[in-house]
């Protein structure tokens, strides 16, 4: 979607695309699949043959599933080479929601790593930029701002994670008119509903989710535990199903971008924008279900 | 970059999952196929060279420059860079130690192995190795990092395709820089310590970052090198009378 408003309407093979649940980014209403795909850690193969392949197998099931937002960043290693490739292999740069970050310090040297992650990536442009962790971000939103005004970049966003710098996140909310937020959200690490979520629905803000299963940690806790029968009242085949469908079903969540180098388990994350979403009363019982885990 | 950086936990600065790492290995082993045999020669060289009456100081000290060199430039900047951008930084540092080998033992040849090894009168150590104990427990750690520690990985189920040779790789070779540093006398090989210790904090955290079950190695490697050059330099001192 690098050179289009419209979302993404063709995966990477001939199958039928399933109808993943969306929600609008406020700022411009444009809908966005509630599963993206992140790629810390798990696209950082380096130049090895078989995984590159293997990463692009699993972006054409996120592709296959319905799935458009793809996140990374030039702090990843070499995820975003990696995300290039898969793109360039599938032929399918001008499908999906390219959503990167800018980290460097100076700010006078984000225009040049923009740069360097947009040809790494293959594409046009990006969907989204946003300024990693809060580095240097008085000097990159200006910037970021300054592309969007140019027509270089359509969204622009900010990212925290595991609970850092929050109350300069609030501020930074306040005061910009940023399009998207990406800071921490799990079943367990829930401080963010006191104050950032509803901060950010008043402020018209998109939220991504990152770290839903705690770098996998939540996964391996909780799988050591049969999945409730319950559970499929909400359409969930699974544990990552379980743990995403908490998040995204939030009111004030745009998507959570889990991370995997596996083709299994991005069809299973996939799912979960799949079937029927649980209400207040069930994401009480998921929480404390899991908190008692 | 880091603030906040006391919530920062060790794992959330690995880049890359244990099976990249390995992968990483397997690749740059058959990238550079066979100096792997070629690095292992040069090792046993520098064994045999160490233990000769009058050992050839300049050309094993050549050897593991050599040795520095080729991990820094050819596993830091061409293979590990491609998973880690601190891998730039490893590069230079392992650069800047084959310098210091080169100028200090080849260059200015001050760096010796022909007598007892070095009495360093400013370490206060309480203890006392003597200096043949410590020559013993040089060529102990020199014969660990050329000839065993390769044979770690193997050991632990790891296929052959990812071994960590020596003279190619960080960890073996920074091994045997300890070792071959407790034979060292001369002043100047105090300048060559801080980098192979170094390595050996940050190999012993990366490996803990990966759950790998040798992270322990090398760090124990640098502290028990360290101590032997602590107490050997001090029981030296008292053998020497000063």
């Amino acid at each position: 979607m690098s050179n289009q408003a419209a979302p993404a309407v063709a995966a990477a093979s001939a199958a039928p695309v399933p109808n993943p649940a969306t929600k609008p980014i406020p700022s411009t209403g444009e809908r966005i699949p509630v599963i993206g795909l992140g790629t810390w850690i798990t696209f950082n193969v380096g130049n090895d043959p078989v995984a590159r392949d293997e990463s692009a197998e699993v972006i054409r099931a996120f592709l296959d599933g319905g799935g458009t937002l793809i996140d990374s960043s030039p702090m990843y290693g070499s995820a975003q080479d990696v995300i290039g490739y898969g793109l360039d292999r599938l032929g399918a740069a001008s499908r999906v929601f390219s959503a990167d970050k800018v980290w460097t310090s100076p700010g006078s040297r984000g225009p040049a790593q923009i740069e360097t992650s947009r040809r790494r990536w293959g594409i046009q442009r990006f969907d989204l930029l946003q300024v990693h962790n809060l580095l240097a971000w008085e000097e990159h939103l200006r910037t970021l701002f300054e592309m969007k005004v140019a027509g270089e970049l359509r969204y622009v966003g900010i990212t925290t994670s595991e609970g850092r710098r929050h109350s300069e996140i609030e501020q930074v909310m306040r005061d910009h008119p940023i399009d998207f937020v990406q800071l921490s959200y799990n079943i367990v690490d829930r401080d963010v509903e006191k104050r950032l979520l509803p901060l950010a629905r008043e402020r018209g803000i998109a939220v991504i989710a990152n770290r839903p299963f705690r770098e996998g940690a939540l996964i391996r806790a909780v799988a050591r535990h049969p999945l409730p029968a319950w559970a499929g009242d909400i359409d969930c085949a699974n544990w990552a199903q379980f743990l995403l469908k908490f998040i995204v079903s939030h009111p004030d969540v745009s998507c959570a971008i889990p991370a995997t180098s596996k083709v299994a388990h991005v069809r299973q994350n996939i799912g979960a924008a799949l079937g029927r979403m649980p209400d207040e009363k069930t994401r009480r019982r998921m929480a404390e279900l899991v908190g008692r885990l | 970059m880091l603030t906040e950086w006391w919530t920062y936990r060790l794992s959330d600065f690995l880049l890359f999952s244990p099976r990249t790492w390995y992968r990483l290995h397997e690749l740059h082993n058959a990238a550079i196929w066979p100096a792997q045999l070629v690095a292992l020669a040069l090792g046993i060289s520098a064994i045999v060279l160490l233990l000769r009456q009058r050992p050839a100081s300049r050309v094993v000290t050549a050897i593991f420059a050599l040795c520095w060199a080729w991990v820094g430039w050819v596993f830091h900047l061409g293979h590990y860079a491609t998973i880690n951008w601190a891998a730039n930084w490893f590069a230079a540092g392992f650069a800047l130690q084959a310098l210091l080998l080169l100028v200090f033992g080849v260059v200015r040849r001050n760096l010796s192995f022909e007598r007892a090894p070095t009495q360093d009168p400013l370490v206060a150590a309480r203890c006392n190795i003597s200096a043949t104990a410590q020559r013993a427990a040089g060529l102990a750690l020199l014969g660990f990092g050329v000839l065993a520690q390769p044979l770690i990985g193997p050991l632990l189920g790891r296929p052959w395709t990812q071994i960590e040779a020596f003279g190619v790789t960080p960890d073996p070779t920074v091994a045997a820089t300890l070792g071959l540093l407790l034979l060292a006398s001369g002043r100047a090989a105090r300048v060559l310590w801080p980098l192979p210790l170094a390595w050996c904090g940050i190999a012993g955290a990366t490996l803990w970052s990966m759950g790998s079950p040798e992270a322990f190695l090398m760090p124990l490697v640098g502290i028990a090198a360290l101590l032997v050059r602590v107490c050997g330099a001090t029981g030296s001192m008292r053998t020497s009378g000063r």
